[in-house]
């Protein structure tokens, strides 16, 4: 095939409504993470902090849309940039992994407190 | 008046190389292609294109002070010297401020700029209310000069794929149609994360129109509709 332009995945609507929905969700996190800190910052206080119910769920989303919106943000900059098809396909691949590895860490110092 | 502007011949120049004019300008000359029509006669090797000097072809868009716009509406006297004139950035230079089109053409294509109805046609038009005719004022304008998509970042990495805030304009344009009947496969065919979501909302379509068109609302749009009917 002589270099032909293949277009028409038919997606892409998803991504980019799910990377606006994360990034409101991030915003909310971040103002309620402002109200809440603890202040004067200590160990205990913070300790305290991520010991409720309620902050691991929404740490757990925070962490999950950063994931998500990382993720349609990393593989945009490769479809802008990367022409060639196997070594985008190997960047995307390094991107999930990378980000799944750092959501699954995450996870595990959120998990530990 | 102090020009720079960019000359390249293929046929007999090594690479491309910005040449320095000075021309004496009339009284009556007020917009950039007056001038430049003074340097062409001056320097008859000089090579762009311009039909109805009056902002409505098309022809004589440039790359004007790092800015896209069309050579017959710019006021020279808002112009800051040397005045730096460029070919549109992103399409091949076929001579001096003349570039290739052809990738620009075909995106345009690809979004069927034509009305799509299979009724049978009435014996005189199709009707539209006001209120449908008014859907289409922003849209129908363009004039399909390319100053948007060439001064797109998008289409400069893809003009194979993207098609460009020209095109998109124009597919919003038949999409909100009420006389269109092909809205659903229209979307289907945007629906693409290269054809339509290549667009990162950057507005330099919005800031280089010269007839004061916006592309990335037509895009909004195409967008909204798409949430629409998914969700």
């Amino acid at each position: 095939m002589v270099n032909r332009i293949i277009v028409g995945a038919h997606y892409g609507l998803k991504d980019w409504l799910a990377q606006r929905i994360t990034a409101l969700l991030m915003i909310g996190y971040t103002v309620i993470f402002l109200v809440v800190w603890p202040r004067p910052m200590s160990y205990a206080g913070w300790k305290a902090l991520f010991a409720q119910g309620w902050m691991r769920f929404a740490t757990f989303l925070l962490v999950a849309s950063v994931l998500i919106h990382a993720w349609i943000g990393m593989r945009n900059v490769w479809m802008d940039y990367v022409k060639h098809t196997g070594l985008r396909l190997a960047l995307e691949v390094a991107t999930i992994l990378w980000l799944v590895g750092c959501a699954g860490w995450a996870m595990q110092i959120l998990w530990r407190i | 008046m102090r020009f720079r502007i960019f000359r390249y011949d293929p046929d007999k120049d090594e690479k491309p190389a910005m040449r320095d004019y000075e021309v004496v300008l009339d009284p009556h000359d007020r917009m950039l292609l007056d001038a430049l029509v003074r340097i062409k006669e001056q320097d008859d090797s000089l090579s762009l294109r311009r039909s109805c000097r009056e902002g409505v072809c098309g022809s004589d868009a440039m790359n004007i002070n790092g800015k896209n716009g069309l050579a017959c509406i710019t006021k020279l006297s808002d112009l800051k010297e040397p005045v730096e004139l460029r070919p549109l950035p992103g399409l091949p230079v076929i001579r001096d401020l003349i570039v290739d089109m052809t990738q620009f053409f075909k995106q345009y294509h690809s979004i069927k700029p034509y009305l799509i109805n299979a009724d049978p046609p009435p014996e005189k038009e199709r009707l539209q209310s006001p209120e449908e005719r008014d859907e289409l004022d922003g849209l129908y304008e363009c004039i399909l000069c390319a100053c948007c998509s060439t001064s797109c970042p998008s289409f400069w990495w893809n003009p194979d794929k993207f098609v460009g805030p020209a095109g998109l304009l124009q597919a919003y344009r038949f999409i909100a149609d009420s006389r269109d009947q092909a809205t659903a496969e229209r979307l289907d065919d945007l629906e693409d994360p290269y054809r339509l979501f290549r667009c990162h909302t950057i507005m330099n379509c919005v800031d280089a129109c010269p007839k004061n068109l916006n592309p990335t609302r037509a895009i909004g749009k195409i967008k909204e509709l798409m949430v629409k009917r998914s969700v």
